[in-house]
Order: structure tokens, then C-alpha cells, then sequence
């Protein structure tokens, strides 16, 4: 392994940490949170003045920070590996006593990847946006919170600490809650933001301990204090700290047990699913897990406890995205079951990282498509959601069908489009891990391949292919240029960025300074090209399976009735909301009823009482009228100067 | 001298206010609020002048002979603590005076009674943080409580009489075992003075301490108030005026949090160590059961009072766990407690005002019909469940940090405290902002000039200390580190740390 550098490196060999950050370029960078937080304070408070331009300034915010971005990179790839990490000193923030957290930016392959993701497909999604909200009042407002998140999104991946990257992690928590609730007149809507805020907390709840621990044993909350020092701790200490690392990272991210939320966050306008809940937030959490991979390095434990979530996940949701016939909530839990896949990779350890982030990366560009393809058909059908309502839509929105087509290629892995590449090498890279938990994992994530072809093609030919089963009055339309040019751009994207990164392996010489050297060649388990060719084989039964069941018999309007046990659970979620109601949330609201009755009858009841032994009588206390209280006050100061009086006695005696 | 002409403006103006005939209320307004104004310019002017790392324990000293033959002076100065502190009182007044222009009383008393009743409420806010003097601190903890009643039991809303009078009872309870504890300092010490600097370290009885620490912190937890001498609290925060309860809770409470601070640890440090454990565990059971109560409450003055007593268990377990961090961000907690509870509380006073109901059930949809109304309402709600960004972070995660670094399971638990708040307040939110919009909602009016200006302040300063604590931690730190040694209390040192070789590499 040659020499790695930068923040992880700092861990392995004290070598260079980040150097300062040098350049007009990157020390203006902090440009990156600012410019969209004063954008979304000026589209918030502008008021109605400001509803004529609104959206063009929020538009054009991610658009120069994508230009800005690229030339940040172009800053950072033009130097040495070992040159690529950069730090940029803001201002001390937090100085008390040894506690010492300064704000400040990590510029380095691993942010300047998602910064590029973030800015990149956030403005497509927002230029998209202009469309799509063309015809909403709140549009302004819709901007304003838009910019809030890609401030705060960029401040999680840019920040120098883990302090800072909390800071954003809540941000964007925010912004999501915002938007989720944008159309908080409808109950479910602002249901789901609180249920998606809440269940985030408790995520955060663990990233904020994990972070106390870091102060507690090392002194620093900094990435380069903490990574520098980790190799200190001891066994228990890394496990819990990854542990809680997980927690946080599985809230963010949607993942086993604290999945629940994600689906019921599609009560949000579209552009927000394909950004927010698809993209770039949700994968949050494989950012945090690949940042602190200098901590996951060191214990063996932490690793598995995040391939096992992954793999969990990526079956979970991928068993439920069979049963949904509404076609956001079916992506909804794709992207679950492919952030289960993230996790599954960087969970691999060391060398895998780079892998979880290409797909990352790939589902970025497909799944924020096919999220704008949803969109664009959900508004040229009347905000249906319903795929038994769709059908043959491909003839009257050859755009949409087009570019959905490529995402869906994409997810499903079709060489030589993007998911292709990344899929194809988690599953390589878990079984390579050899031994049970290898061949489980690799089968987890081998069969995931195939369930997840069979449901992508059941959402694929519902929506575009078949019969028409539209309600009466739909006259769908292919959706204006300034919708359709976006996903054009990202079918480009889902089409050629696998390709293009796994390249010679760029995009892992390019992180290696980030999350360590990739792992080339070990002892594969199973030969690569056997595994690829099984990987193709699994999944075209999956397409099959889907063609045969959904395209060559007729899809009922009504979903069927009488279906196994497994889809009627699928359907249910699996039972995870209504074992949280169970377990959760009705013990809660009893617990509360009861302790609101002991609190006015025990604990008030109590006191009223002891006052009623002095004052005789508990009636008597709450018809005492002004005069009483001037007697007590009387009394009372009588008690004072006799006790003055005492002091006197005392003082002269 | 400062800080002498800091009580006069408002004890002046409180006078002339109540002098004014009952006809010119608006000029009383005007006076009022120019007073409190101008207190808030002096309070700039010290927070200027103020040296942080000065070796003397106090600044801005004034002190005059007051009873001789006791040795008790009319003593005042300012430490980092109480300077923050009073500076919260001198920004919340006048947003309070100007929340309030339109109060009215329920009966036959004059509105300019209250608006002098708000500045001599100042007065003694002033007072109680600046003396130095433990029997003139005594004397101020008991006054403002006059001005508070009335407020309360004058001004307030239908059970007025029944809050007011348990506010007094509980505070007098209080009051007296205080006084007790001040005359058995007096005596125990045997230094002949009250002044607070001699009579540190002076007790050292390790029996006569526990009694004198049990004096002065049980006044201080009703005040604060900590679970459970807490129930007072909900009753006279929902009884108050909009105005008189944002103060109660904003500031007046803290003085009992001060007083654990000031008084509690460098005057009795052994038996401080000693009721710690006591303490931690009432504050986390407080952050969890006030919680939980908040959550059950349909009133939403009760509602915002219960939150209010959750926060403190977290000022409780940042002083007692004797870290910098922890008790720094207590003192910073307090500070935004006050500015986030005090929005609050005038954010509800607005939605009160519209809808002449505290019931959460009688609103629905407000954000719809009022998006100014219902933005405010929902960054007041933020800073109280402590978001990142606003300084109720900063002060919670400091609170949370210092007392992880020597209690870890209470630390834990009390992280459980921060899902619990995004519930109690996104629920209320959601209740009352979100949701179809009922009927009597329809005609409310969005907020006002005057309503911005009161509240939007407040949330700016939150915001502002949310990125740049800076300048207020540094006024905190060096006075809470000077608690911390009078206390004899240092902080545990990391357990493992980021050697020097290692920090070599990385710089």
C-alpha cells in the first residue's frame, strides 16, 4: 500500500494532515454555504415582492455553486495526491476551556465528490423545479427552503468537524421537515415532516453521544484531532462509537430499524424526493461512514454491525417496493433497498469505500431521474400516484418514457449503464470478504439484484406500457423543455458516469487520499466474471418475472384482494409502523395522559396539602384573596425582623 | 458608578410612570419603553467595557455602607455570569413593553400600573444579579417578587388569584429557609460581614455547610423551579400576562439557577459535592417527566411553562457535573432560555391575542392564514428544541459534553431529552400552524410591525449566538472557571487525548 494521505492517511502513518488552503479558489469556498443561505433568507423574507424572480435566483444559486465547485476540484486534481487535502480556518466557534471547536472546511476528494453531486444534480432539480411549481403559490417559499437545504447540505460534507457536519445534519433535517410539510394544510403531509424529523432525532441523538465520547476520551470533535488519535482507543470504545455512528447514520439514511420514515416522506413535492429523499440527503449517512472510516478501519465489529444493516435493508425495501402501487412510494423504498447496498460496501472495510461511493454517486444521477420521470408523469395526470391508473404512457411522453427507460437500465444494472458497474462490484466485493458472513452478504445483495429487477420492471411497464387505464378526463402531455432538459441531462449521467468513473479506476485513485487505498486484487471467492455473468442471469429472471406478470397479463385497476401472506405484509410495510405504534407511540400517550393526572393530583396535591396543614383547609388556599396574601407578607415579615433581632442578640452578646 | 445609574433609569422611570395620571397611558407607554430602551443602551455600554480575563472577581463595583452594626453593604458588581445575565433582562424588557402596548387589565386597575410595575420588576432583576453583598441579595430575592405578584395576581388571566397566591407561597417558603441559611452563614463564618468575597471558603464545618447548602438551595430550586418543587410554575406561567410570563420564566427563574452558581458552590463546595449526585438525578428525571408533560398539555401557556422546566433540569445538570463545559453552557443555556422562552411566550401572547383562547385545540391551519405569524411561531419553537444554528444548541451541547466527561449515564439519558422536545414542540406546531384551516382561524390577521418588532429581535440575537457564541462564552468561561476553583473543581482530562507526537504530525 503506498503511502495514503490526508485525513485518513493522518491516521495510518502521521502523515501530512491538511495543508492550509491556498488560492482564491479555496479560501473563498465558504462562498458555498453562504451564497444559498442569503439566498433562501432573501426568497423567505421578500415577501410577495420578490415572487416575480424568486424562482430564478433560486435556481441560479446551485448553478454558479456547480461552476464554483468545478472549479474547486479542478483546483484540488491539479495537485499531488498527498496536496488534495485542504483546510480552511473560518473562525473560532465553539472556545470553552479544552473544549475548543473551530468553524472551518475540509476540502478534500471525498467533499469536493459530494459537493460536486449536491450542486450538480441540485441544479438540474432545481432549474426542473421552475416547471414543475410553476402553477404553486408557495413557489417563492418552495426556493427559499430549497437554498436553505443545498446551504446546509453543503455544510455537512464541507465541515472540518464532526461538530460542524452535525450542524448540517440537523440543517438538512430541517430543510426536509420544511419540505416534506410544504403542503402542511394536508394532515398527512404535516404528519410525515414530524414523523421524519422526529425519527431523525433519535439517529441524532446517537451521532451527538458518539460525538461526546470523541470529546470525552480524545479532546477533539475535529476529524483530524479524532482521527489522529483513534488508534488510542480501546475495542469497546471504537465499537460503541461506531455504533452510535450507525445509529446516526441509519436515521439520516433511512435504514433498518429507522426506515419507516423515508416512504412517508414522498408526501413532499417531487423535486424534493428526487433531491432531498433520493440523491443527496438520504446518503448522508454513507458520507458519515466513509468520513469516519479511519474509526471503522479499527473495529472489525462496527464494520459488520453496517454490512448487516446494509443487507437487511437492501432485501427489506426491496421486498416492499413489490407491493406498493403508488410510484413514488415504490422509489421510495428503492432508494431504501440501494442505500442498504451503500451501506453493504462501505461496511466491507477497507478498500470497499470508494465502491459504495461510485454507486452513490451512479444512484444519484438515475434515481433523482426517474424521481423528475415520476414527476413529469404525476403532472400529466393529475397528480395520480397510482400505477394501475397509468399505462401506455409511452406513446404521448416518448421524453419521459426515454429517459426513465435509461434510469431504470441503470438501477437494474443493464451493462453498460452506471448501476452496472457499481452493483456488480458490491456483490464481487462481498463475497470476497469470504468465509459465512461472505457468502451471506454476497447472497443478500446477489438476490437483491434479481427482486429488485422484477419490481423496477413492474413499475416500468405499469407506467408505460400495457393498456391504458387512465381515469376518465387524464389527457396526458409531455412536459414542458424546462422539465424535460434536466432529465435528459441526468439520463446522460445514469447512462455514462459508471463508466466513465470505474475508468481505470479514477474515481478510486481520486478518493484513495479520502478513505484509504483500494483493496485490487485479493483472493476472489468466486472468479469475477462467473459472479458478473450469475449477476446478469439473476437479473434477467427478475425482468422476466416482471415482464411476464405485469406486461402480458392485464393489470387490474384495483389491486387484487386475495394475495399471499408476503405481499399482504409488504403492503403493511412489513409491520414496522404498526409495531412502532404498538410498542411506541400508544404507551407514549398513555404514559403522558398518566402522568398529567399525577402531576396536578400527586405531585401539585401534595404540596397543596402541606400548605393546607399551615393554612387549614385546601379550599382555603384557592379562595385566598389579595388581603390574606398581605397578612402572610406581613407575618412573614415579622418572622424577618424577629430572626434580625436574633442576629443582633447573637452579634452583641 | 455604571451600574448604579443602570437601576436608576428604570426605578425612575417606574416612578414617574405611576405618577402619571391614569388618563395618559400612552405617554406611560412611551416613558416606559424609553427607559427600558435606554437600560439596554448602558447594558451595551458594559458589555463593551467589560474586561473578560480582568483578575478582579467583580467590575463595575460600587459599594456603600448600608447597616453598619452587621456589616452588611449596599455592595454591587458585575462577574461574567451576572453580566450576561443582566444584559438578558435589558434586551427582554423592551421587547417586552412592546408586546404588551395593547395590555389591558381584567379589572379596574390602569394599564400604566403595569407598565410600572414591568420597570420595577427591572430594578430588582438588575439588583439580584448585581449584588455582592449576600444580605442585599437576599433583600432583592425577596423584592421582586412584589412586582411579580402583581403582575400576576393584578394583570392576569381567570385563576389569576390561585397562581398568584401559590407563586407567593412557594417563593416565601422558599425566602425563609434562605433567610434562615443567610443569618447561619452570617454566624458560622464569623467574619462580621456579608459581603460575598470574604465569606468564600469560610464555612468549613462539613455538617454546618450541608445545612446551609440545604438553606440555599431549596430557594433556589423552587426558583429555578427543578421537579419538584415545579408545580407553581405551570400555574403562574399560564395565568400571567403574555408579558409578566415571559419575564417569570425568561429571567426571573433563573435567578435561581444563578444562585447554584454563586452561591451554592464556592460558599459550600464540600456539601455541593456532596448533594451532586441529589441534584443530577432530579435534573434528569426533570428533563424527561416535564417532557413527557409537556407533551400532555393542552393549554399552551402550561405547555411552553413545562418545556421551561425540562430546560432547567439541563441547567441543573451542566452546573452540578462541575466541568467548564457543562457549567458554561449552563450560564449560556440560561441566556438563551431567556431570549428562545421569552419569543416563545410572546409568539403564543400574538396567537392568544387573535384567537382569545390558550387552547391548543381552538387553532388549526394559522400558518395558511398568517405565514409571518406562523414562520415566527416556528423558529421560536426551533431554538427551544435546541436546532443547530441557533445558540440553544451550542449552550445544550455544551451542557450534554461537560457532563459526559464525568457522568456518562446521566449525560445518556438526558440525550433522550432532545427527541422528547422535537415532539412537544412539532406537535404543538403542528396542531396549532398546520392541518386544514378551522373556521375561526380564517379572519386572523398576520403579524404586525409592532409584534415583529418585539419578537424578531429576540430570534435574530438566537440565530447570531448560534454561529458567533464567541463573544459570550468568553465572557462566561474565565467567571465560570473562577466558580469551578472556588469550588475546588477542574475538569477530567481526556482519557486517552491526541498526543503531542501525534498533534506534531498534524500541524
Amino acid at each position: 500500500m503506498s503511502g495514503p494521505t490526508g485525513v485518513a492517511g493522518a491516521l495510518a502513518e502521521g502523515a501530512a494532515a491538511p495543508v492550509a488552503a491556498s488560492g482564491a479558489i479555496q479560501s473563498g469556498a465558504w462562498l458555498l454555504i453562504a451564497l444559498p443561505l442569503l439566498s433562501a433568507a432573501v426568497l423567505l423574507l421578500g415577501g410577495r415582492r420578490a415572487d416575480r424572480w424568486g424562482h430564478l435566483l433560486g435556481a441560479a444559486v446551485p448553478v454558479v455553486l456547480f461552476v464554483y465547485t468545478v472549479l474547486l476540484f479542478a483546483s484540488l486534481h491539479g495537485l499531488d495526491g498527498g496536496q488534495r487535502s485542504r483546510d480552511l480556518h473560518m473562525f473560532s466557534w465553539i472556545p470553552v476551556g479544552g473544549f475548543q471547536v473551530d468553524a472551518g472546511l475540509l476540502l478534500d476528494p471525498l467533499s469536493v465528490t459530494f459537493a460536486l453531486l449536491i450542486t450538480g444534480v441540485g441544479g438540474l432539480i432545481h432549474i426542473y423545479a421552475i416547471g414543475y411549481m410553476a402553477q404553486d403559490a408557495g413557489r417563492r417559499r418552495f426556493f427559499g427552503y430549497f437554498n436553505l437545504f443545498i446551504a446546509a447540505m453543503l455544510l455537512l460534507v464541507l465541515g472540518n468537524s464532526f461538530l460542524s457536519l452535525y450542524v448540517g445534519w440537523e440543517g438538512v433535517g430541517l430543510a426536509s421537515y420544511l419540505l416534506i410539510a410544504f403542503w402542511f394544510d394536508r394532515p398527512a403531509a404535516a404528519t410525515a415532516a414530524k414523523k421524519a424529523f422526529v425519527v431523525n432525532r433519535v439517529g441524532d441523538a446517537g451521532l451527538s453521544l458518539a460525538i461526546m465520547i470523541m470529546f470525552a476520551t480524545l479532546g477533539r470533535v475535529d476529524y483530524v484531532g479524532v482521527f489522529s488519535g483513534a488508534g488510542g482507543l480501546s475495542q469497546g470504545t471504537l465499537l460503541a462509537l461506531t455504533l452510535l455512528l450507525l445509529l446516526g447514520a441509519c436515521g439520516k439514511s433511512g435504514q433498518f430499524p429507522l426506515q419507516t420514515w423515508l416512504p412517508d416522506a414522498m408526501e413532499g413535492p417531487t423535486p424534493v424526493s428526487a433531491l432531498i429523499h433520493a440523491a443527496t440527503m438520504v446518503t448522508a449517512g454513507v458520507y458519515l461512514i466513509a468520513r469516519s472510516s479511519p474509526i471503522f478501519n479499527l473495529s472489525e465489529d462496527g464494520r459488520t454491525a453496517v454490512a448487516v444493516v446494509g443487507a437487511i435493508t437492501l432485501l427489506l425495501g426491496c421486498v416492499i417496493g413489490c407491493a406498493y402501487d403508488d410510484i413514488k412510494k415504490v422509489l421510495a423504498y428503492s432508494t431504501v433497498s440501494q442505500i442498504g447496498y451503500m451501506f453493504l460496501a462501505v461496511g466491507l472495510g477497507p478498500g470497499v469505500y470508494a465502491i459504495g461511493i461510485l454507486h452513490l454517486l451512479a444512484h444519484g444521477f438515475f434515481k433523482a431521474g426517474m424521481f423528475l420521470g415520476a414527476g413529469s408523469v404525476m403532472h400529466a395526470m393529475d397528480d395520480e400516484v397510482n400505477m394501475r391508473r397509468f399505462g401506455g404512457l409511452w406513446r404521448v411522453m416518448p421524453v419521459t418514457w426515454a429517459t426513465f427507460g435509461v434510469g431504470y437500465l441503470a438501477i437494474i444494472g443493464c451493462p453498460p449503464f452506471s448501476g452496472f458497474f457499481s452493483k456488480d462490484k458490491i456483490i464481487e466485493a462481498a463475497y470476497d470478504k469470504g468465509g459465512t458472513s461472505g457468502a451471506i452478504l454476497g447472497t443478500c445483495a446477489l438476490l437483491g439484484a434479481g427482486i429488485t429487477a422484477f419490481y423496477m420492471t413492474r413499475l416500468f411497464v405499469m407506467t408505460f406500457h400495457g393498456k391504458r387505464r387512465w381515469a376518465d378526463g387524464a389527457h396526458p402531455h409531455e412536459s414542458p423543455p424546462v422539465m424535460t432538459a434536466p432529465m435528459v441531462l441526468l439520463a446522460v449521467g445514469s447512462a455514462a458516469a459508471g463508466g466513465l468513473m470505474v475508468l481505470g479506476g479514477s474515481l478510486q485513485h481520486w478518493l484513495t487520499p479520502a478513505v484509504g487505498e483500494s483493496i485490487e486484487v485479493g483472493a476472489h471467492t468466486i472468479s469475477p466474471v462467473v459472479l458478473t455473468l450469475l449477476t446478469l442471469l439473476v437479473v434477467i429472471g427478475g425482468v422476466a418475472g416482471g415482464f411476464v406478470a405485469f406486461g402480458l397479463r392485464p393489470v387490474p385497476v384495483t389491486a387484487p384482494v386475495a394475495v399471499s401472506p408476503v405481499t399482504t405484509a409488504a403492503r403493511h410495510d412489513l409491520y414496522f409502523n404498526a409495531i412502532n405504534e404498538s410498542v411506541l407511540m400508544r404507551p407514549g400517550q398513555w404514559l403522558t395522559r398518566m402522568l398529567v393526572f399525577l402531576d396536578a393530583r400527586g405531585v401539585d396535591g401534595v404540596v397543596n396539602g402541606m400548605a393546607a396543614l399551615f393554612g387549614g383547609g385546601s379550599g382555603r388556599l384557592r379562595r385566598l384573596q389579595t388581603g390574606f396574601v398581605r397578612s402572610y407578607a406581613l407575618s412573614m415579615l415579622g418572622g424577618a425582623v424577629v430572626l434580625l433581632a436574633a442576629l443582633l442578640a447573637v452579634r452583641f452578646t | 458608578m455604571i451600574i448604579l445609574i443602570m437601576g436608576l433609569i428604570p426605578l425612575i422611570g417606574s416612578i414617574v410612570v405611576g405618577a402619571l395620571p391614569a388618563s395618559r397611558t400612552l405617554l406611560a407607554k412611551q416613558i416606559t419603553l424609553g427607559a427600558s430602551i435606554a437600560t439596554l443602551g448602558v447594558a451595551i455600554g458594559m458589555g463593551v467595557a467589560f474586561e473578560a480575563n480582568s483578575t478582579d472577581r467583580f467590575q463595575f463595583t460600587a459599594s456603600t455602607e448600608w447597616i453598619r452594626s452587621f456589616g452588611a453593604s449596599f455592595a454591587l458588581g458585575v462577574d461574567g455570569i451576572a453580566l450576561v445575565l443582566i444584559a438578558l433582562v435589558a434586551v427582554l424588557v423592551p421587547a417586552v413593553v412592546i408586546a404588551s402596548w395593547h395590555e389591558q387589565a381584567p379589572g379596574r386597575r390602569s394599564p400604566k400600573v403595569f407598565f410600572a410595575l414591568l420597570l420595577l420588576l427591572e430594578v430588582m432583576l438588575i439588583g439580584v444579579f448585581a449584588a455582592t453583598d449576600v444580605l442585599l441579595f437576599y433583600v432583592f430575592f425577596e423584592a421582586m417578587l412584589v412586582p411579580m405578584y402583581f403582575l400576576i395576581g393584578s394583570f392576569g388571566g381567570p385563576r389569576r388569584q390561585y397562581a398568584a397566591v401559590k407563586f407567593f407561597l412557594y417563593s416565601l417558603l422558599g425566602g425563609l429557609l434562605m433567610l434562615a441559611a443567610v443569618i447561619g452563614l452570617y454566624v458560622s463564618a464569623g467574619k462580621g460581614t456579608f459581603a460575598f468575597e470574604p465569606l468564600i471558603g469560610a464555612v468549613t464545618d462539613p455538617g454546618t455547610q450541608k445545612l446551609l447548602f440545604l438553606g440555599f438551595f431549596i430557594a433556589f430550586a423552587i426558583k429555578a423551579p427543578l421537579v419538584p418543587f415545579h408545580t407553581w410554575l405551570p400555574d403562574a406561567g399560564a395565568e400571567a400576562p403574555i408579558g409578566g410570563a415571559a419575564l417569570l420564566v425568561g429571567v426571573l427563574d433563573k435567578v435561581g439557577t444563578f444562585g447554584f452558581i454563586r452561591y451554592c458552590l464556592p460558599l459550600f463546595p464540600d456539601a455541593s459535592r456532596y448533594f451532586a449526585p441529589m441534584v443530577l438525578v432530579l435534573s434528569v428525571v426533570g428533563i424527561l417527566y416535564a417532557a413527557l408533560l409537556a407533551m400532555g398539555q393542552q393549554d399552551m401557556k402550561r405547555l411552553v411553562a413545562y418545556t421551561s422546566i425540562a430546560h432547567f433540569g439541563f441547567i441543573g445538570l451542566g452546573i452540578f457535573a462541575f466541568t467548564t463545559q457543562g457549567m458554561s453552557g449552563a450560564v449560556f443555556y440560561m441566556v438563551n432560555h431567556g431570549l428562545s422562552t421569552g419569543a416563545l411566550f410572546l409568539v403564543v401572547g400574538v396567537l392568544i391575542a387573535r384567537g382569545g383562547s390558550r387552547m391548543v385545540a381552538d387553532y388549526g391551519g394559522v400558518a395558511k392564514v398568517a405565514p409571518m405569524l406562523g414562520g415566527v411561531f416556528l423558529l421560536a419553537g426551533l431554538s427551544s428544541l435546541a436546532l443547530p444554528g441557533m445558540s440553544t444548541f451550542i449552550s445544550e451541547f455544551l451542557v450534554l459534553v461537560g457532563t459526559f466527561t464525568r457522568h456518562k449515564a446521566y449525560a445518556a439519558v438526558a440525550t433522550v431529552g432532545i427527541v422528547f422536545a422535537a415532539l412537544y414542540i412539532l406537535l404543538l406546531v403542528q396542531r396549532t400552524m398546520q392541518g386544514p384551516v378551522i373556521e375561526k382561524v380564517k379572519a386572523f390577521k398576520d403579524l404586525t410591525g409592532r409584534e415583529a418588532w418585539a419578537v424578531a429581535p429576540l430570534l435574530a440575537l438566537v440565530i447570531f449566538l448560534g454561529i458567533y457564541p464567541k463573544p459570550v462564552l468568553d465572557v462566561i468561561t474565565p467567571a465560570v472557571q473562577r466558580t469551578m476553583q472556588d469550588a475546588h473543581q477542574s475538569d477530567p482530562a481526556p482519557t486517552v487525548g491526541v498526543t503531542a507526537e501525534q498533534k506534531a504530525g498534524n500541524r
